[in-house]
């Protein structure tokens, strides 16, 4: 195959993958943009929702979209709960606390679910039967399309929710600034669930989808894409709603990339290599302002 | 005063060391014991050196394995191609580590609390892919064949080495530096400490621990993989548990969880299954109602513990 | 030689984004003087503090001490040429001992190398032993001999207060920036923390320059004062003409201050 058409097909499949780090990097945006939190177990509820879509379809025999919306729910409710019983109490304590938390969160979920789901992986049931589409020299898959099809969908949503509605505004500006919100009457615990509420959803959307892409789910699924999405959030600046998609976006094509001309053994290596190079030279992703620290 | 007291904590850890080796003579300890008490001297010296990262200068570090694995792979290269003296791979793996732990402490100087974490997390990961892409080692299929160096007595005395030398360091002007970057870095910086230099300095230091527990890691197990669970995050995670659990500052809290936590998965058989749902649990629960660790920053002394002894017999004496 | 002016700033501008917190501000300071530096709130007091210190960058201008060079060094190495401060927001390294955020600041001039301190040397045991007694002469300075083993988080204000002035003299500094040291004590505090500048600058023979919103304090105190205001010197001389200056009174009034 030529290079550039080589080059063609990897750019779809990195779109692909890239569009679902762009949902799960959503979550970590949103999150940290109000509560200035690593959600460390993001990643999990990811992970969560492909089962709970798992077996939404296996179990209540539900057709996709139900099962989505049911596993979009399941995942919001996860979400809530866990910042309801680990996150708020440590609200004002010290950042390394809360990190350790969320850390402890994402390993607890894990386990929870090695331990009910059974350690190994699940192979995700074909809701739809899989299609090739030619377009040219390079094809997309139906699968492939669907991905970018609920992204795009999701990500509309979520945008007019954010800019257009009373609940969007409360959040912005909660992430502006927690105490003018709250003596502006905004009911601020309500507002930071209803954004990991909706930070859950979207991952849970992602991990459905990425289970019908690879056919399998396991425990352990949210590890490394949570871990690869916290970085495309870095990337696009993190707070930033626009930034996690475009960070998403260019982190799958990056692995894609990297795969195709290395070696798929450098996969996880591509994400770190890229969170390092940002952090130092653009510590504000691509889309961040800087700020200054005050004395 | 002083010196008693340091008389009779070698006295202490002599006699200790003795027990074990009568009980190990004696058949009461199987040599599967002594192989457990090896690893939990290993893992003291993996959970003091991250404290001395994360606890001492707060710089939050979650990429230990990282260290731990070059020293590892370092030193069981040594002594399997090159056939060099067991001590001076450990040393060699020392280095390598605390070398890394420069390049790691450089970026450190630009990033803080949660950014730094993540990026010491990614580049634990990145040295496990090179590593897992390194034929030389292994490779994927890992790096077998390593002889068993790793008695319990050299894990012994490099633990206390660590142990005394990070505690020496914490306690003079050095530690103090770092001490004032974790408090207040501002404020630090204009009392002439230069922040920069004691943040690589911690890494360097630690990481250079990691690494000589590395070293009597790969000579224990006699074979390295390159797993997140052997080299990778999980580990890292690992032992980020017991330094939290013990203190972040605490010595002895470290020393103290390094062994509990050692020890009780291997004695509860039952209790491997559940153990990543009790630890994560626990560390929520710590965080949120004792977030210093369970020692709060405190460390056990000797004239700590005969106080408080006397102070319960005073106490029973009233009853 | 005495008129020789030991610290000298020219044109000093630092610059926020759009805002000019300071701006075009020249003064200087003689040695071993008590010198005040007024002006209503955010009139950039703090930021001159933090860019004498190296905490800020400066936008332009120049700030030399005994004839060196310090705009844009590094903080601790202002430290090292003899400039202390204190923090308008007492910044104590609150979870350590009284005793200890005193030792630390006599980081710079401590000898002993790392393989004293780690193998404790006896020459590590001498100095460190130095460094606690001075340590403890600090405190005693400040009248807080009795609270070394405090923890320094857990002291009143007015206290802390003055373990951040012991804390800044361990440095041995020739210049010492007290930013707003009276703000939250009781009058009775305020006169002892007078009497206790003065006495510092005499026995110890420093300069003082200090932030203060208490006029009180100020006039009985200093010998020269500068008063900013929106970033710019808009008056320098001795207590008396500035009390008498146009200018002054109408910054504090538009200020809402009087
Ligand atoms: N790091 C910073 N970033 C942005 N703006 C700053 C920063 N530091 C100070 N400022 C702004 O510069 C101006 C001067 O602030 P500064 O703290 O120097 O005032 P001040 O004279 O000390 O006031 P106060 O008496 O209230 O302490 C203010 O408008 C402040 O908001
Ligand atoms: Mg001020």
């Amino acid at each position: 195959m030529a290079w550039h058409i080589m080059a063609l097909q990897q750019l779809i499949n990195g779109l692909a993958l890239g569009s679902v780090y762009a949902l799960i990097a959503l979550g970590y945006t949103m999150v940290y943009g109000i509560i200035k939190l690593i959600n460390f177990a993001h990643g999990d509820i990811y992970m969560l929702g492909a089962y709970f879509g798992f077996y939404a379809i296996t179990v209540l025999k539900l057709s996709l979209v139900p099962a989505v919306l049911t596993s979009m729910a399941g995942a919001a409710l996860v979400g809530v709960l866990l910042e309801r019983i680990a996150y708020r109490p440590l609200r004002n304590s010290p950042r390394i606390a809360v990190l350790i938390t969320a850390i402890g969160a994402s390993l607890l979920l894990q386990s929870t679910a090695q331990l009910v789901f059974g350690a190994s992986f699940k192979p995700f049931p074909q809701a739809i039967p899989f299609r090739r589409i030619q377009l040219g020299p390079v094809f997309i898959t139906n699968r492939q399309l669907l991905i970018f099809g609920v992204a795009v969908l999701l990500m509309v949503i979520l945008h007019i929710i954010v800019h257009y509605t009373k609940l969007g505004k409360a959040m912005r500006a909660v992430s502006m600034d927690k105490e003018a919100a709250l003596l502006m009457g905004i009911n601020v615990d309500r507002i930071i669930s209803a954004t990991f509420a909706m930070g859950s959803a979207l991952a849970a959307a992602a991990g459905i989808l990425v289970g019908m892409y690879y056919n399998r789910i396991d425990p352990y699924m949210g590890m490394m894409p949570g871990l690869k999405a916290f970085v495309a959030a870095v990337l696009g600046g993190i707070g930033i709603v626009p930034g996690a998609v475009v960070g998403g976006l260019l982190m799958g094509v990056a692995e894609n990339v990297v795969v195709t001309i290395g070696s798929s053994t450098l996969r996880d290596a591509v994400a770190f290599a890229i969170l390092i190079v940002v952090l130092l030279f653009r510590p504000n992703g691509l889309l961040g302002k800087k700020g200054i620290e005050k004395v | 005063m002083n010196k008693l007291s340091s008389l009779i904590k070698g006295i202490i850890l002599l006699l200790a060391y003795l027990v074990v080796q009568l009980l190990e003579r004696q058949g009461v300890l199987l040599p599967y014991h002594v192989q457990i008490l090896s690893l939990c001297c290993i893992n003291v010296i993996l959970v003091v050196s991250l404290n001395l990262i994360n606890g001492f200068t707060g710089q939050f570090s979650i990429g230990h394995a990282g260290f731990l694995a070059i020293g590892a792979y370092a030193s069981a290269y040594l002594t399997v191609v090159w056939q060099a003296p067991f001590l001076f791979a450990i040393i060699c793996g020392g280095v390598l580590a605390g070398i890394a732990g420069l390049a790691v402490g450089l970026p450190a100087l630009r990033l803080r609390g949660d950014y730094l974490a993540i990026a010491t997390l990614g580049f634990g990961e990145i040295i496990r892919v090179i590593i897992l892409n390194t034929d030389a080692v292994g490779g994927a299929r890992g790096f077998s064949g390593i002889p068993k160096y790793t008695t319990f007595g050299l894990a012994y005395l490099m633990a206390i080495f660590t142990v005394v030398v990070i505690r020496n360091f914490v306690t003079s002007d050095y530690g103090r530096a770092c001490l004032a970057v974790r408090e207040d870095e501002i404020a630090a910086e204009s009392l002439g400490v230069n922040s920069t230099y004691f943040k690589v300095l911690a890494f360097t230091i630690g990481a250079f621990f990691a690494g000589t527990a590395g070293a009597l890691f790969s000579h224990y197990l006699q074979y390295m993989a390159p797993t997140p669970n052997q080299i990778g995050f999980v580990k890292s995670i690992d032992i980020l548990i017991m330094l939290v659990l013990g203190g972040l500052g605490s010595i002895t809290g470290s020393i103290v969880a390094a062994i509990t936590l050692t020890i009780i998965p291997e004695l509860l058989r039952g209790f491997a299954e559940y153990r990543m749902i009790i630890y994560p649990i626990l560390l929520i629960i710590v965080m949120i109602y004792r977030p210093a660790g369970l020692l709060a920053g405190n460390e056990l002394s000797l004239s700590g513990i005969t106080q408080f002894v006397k102070g319960a017999r005073a106490h029973g004496n009233h009853t | 030689m005495a008129t020789t002016p030991e610290l000298m700033v020219n044109n000093l501008c630092v610059q926020f984004g759009g805002l000019k917190a300071v701006d075009q501000v020249c003064f200087s300071l003689k040695p071993q003087t008590l010198a005040g530096l007024i002006g209503p709130n955010g009139a950039g007091k703090t930021t001159v503090f933090n860019a004498l210190t190296g905490l800020c960058p400066v936008t332009s201008g120049q700030i030399s001490f005994n004839e060196k060079q310090l705009t844009n060094e590094a903080p601790h190495n202002i430290a090292r040429y003899g400039i202390a401060r204190t923090f308008q927001n007492i910044r104590l390294f609150r979870n350590l001992t009284v005793l200890d955020n005193l030792r630390i600041a006599y980081h710079q001039n401590r000898q002993y190398s790392l393989l004293c301190s780690v193998f404790r040397s006896a020459r590590f045991k001498r100095e460190e032993a130095q460094i606690t007694a001075k340590a403890k002469e600090a405190l005693a300075l400040v009248d807080l001999a009795d609270k070394a083993d405090h923890i320094a988080g857990s002291l009143p204000y007015g206290e802390q207060r003055r373990v951040e002035i012991a804390r800044a003299l361990m440095l041995n500094p020739k210049l010492l920036l007290l930013d707003e040291p009276a703000a939250g004590m009781n009058p009775h505090e305020t006169q002892c923390l007078l009497e206790l500048i003065r006495k510092l600058r005499d026995d110890l023979q420093i300069t003082v320059l200090l932030i203060e919103h208490d006029m009180k304090l100020v006039m009985n105190l200093c010998e020269e004062l500068f008063v900013l205001d929106y970033g710019h010197l808009i008056a320098t001389g001795d207590p008396k003409s500035i009390q008498n200056n146009e200018r002054v009174v109408e910054a504090y009034l538009g200020g809402c201050m009087a």
